[in-house]
């Protein structure tokens, strides 16, 4: 499944997206932690503290459902306004 | 049914011309607040020269639409416009525009500082600056995130 980056952690990653080897369906901890392997260098961005999840670009929880076609974006705590 | 405008450009706005439309043929509200944010030079102790701003097309209006219909299920709005800039801005440029329109006062403070607080903490926007350090991506605050506590009900 393909999971989309943004702004600083798609700077560090050095990646805008990654296709992941990941059965579905899955979870946002699943796919985390898949990611945390495939980027082992960089598991301190990725963890829950350094980087949201959002699923069909709503933001979600660790326990939030991902089902074939979701649309799955990892980034950094925003700072907009 | 409140009249919800959104929009995320690169282009400036014009709070004149935002102003003339929140009062066209508007002859139920006897409240406008609205809120508008700047470029400012100095951001967490350095000297800032410009920012650029990204977002994540799509999920950004989204959540916008989200932050203003809760807004509007908790006050009595009539009008909300709302436009947030991308790209590159400078020093004093304007970011944002938060305006609000009610019957009465109460619910317009309210609600402008409502969308804004949730803006800050829950819409995909990423501010990158450049300092005399060069560029450094600007770290989220948790008083940002703190600052929705008092909007638990």
């Amino acid at each position: 499944m393909k999971v989309l980056f943004f702004a600083a952690l798609r700077e560090t990653l050095q990646h805008e997206q990654v296709e992941l080897p990941v059965a579905l369906p899955a979870t946002v901890a699943l796919i985390r932690a898949a990611l945390c392997e495939y980027f082992p260098q960089h598991q301190q961005n990725l963890n829950a503290g350094n980087a949201l999840a959002a699923v069909n670009q709503t933001l979600a929880t660790e326990d939030s459902e991902i089902n074939e076609g979701d649309e799955v974006a990892f980034f950094p705590p925003v700072t907009g306004g | 049914m409140a009249e919800v405008y959104i929009s995320v450009q690169k282009h400036d706005f014009d709070i004149s011309h935002e102003y003339a439309t929140l009062r066209e043929d508007n002859r139920s509200d006897g409240a406008i607040v609205f809120f508008s944010g700047l470029v400012r030079e100095m951001n967490q102790g350095s000297k800032v020269s410009g920012l650029s701003l990204e977002h994540y097309p799509g999920m950004t209006e989204k959540a916008l639409h989200a932050i203003v219909d809760e807004a509007c299920q908790r006050w009595p709005l009539n009008r909300v416009r709302l436009i947030h800039r991308i790209g590159q801005l400078a020093i004093s440029d304007q970011i944002v525009f938060v305006a609000v329109t009610s019957s009465h006062r109460e619910a317009a403070f309210s609600a402008c500082h409502f969308i804004m607080d949730f803006l800050k903490s829950r819409a995909p926007f990423w501010k990158k600056e450049v300092t005399s350090d060069g560029e450094r991506w600007v770290e989220a605050l948790s008083k940002d995130q703190q600052a929705l506590n008092k909007w638990q009900a």
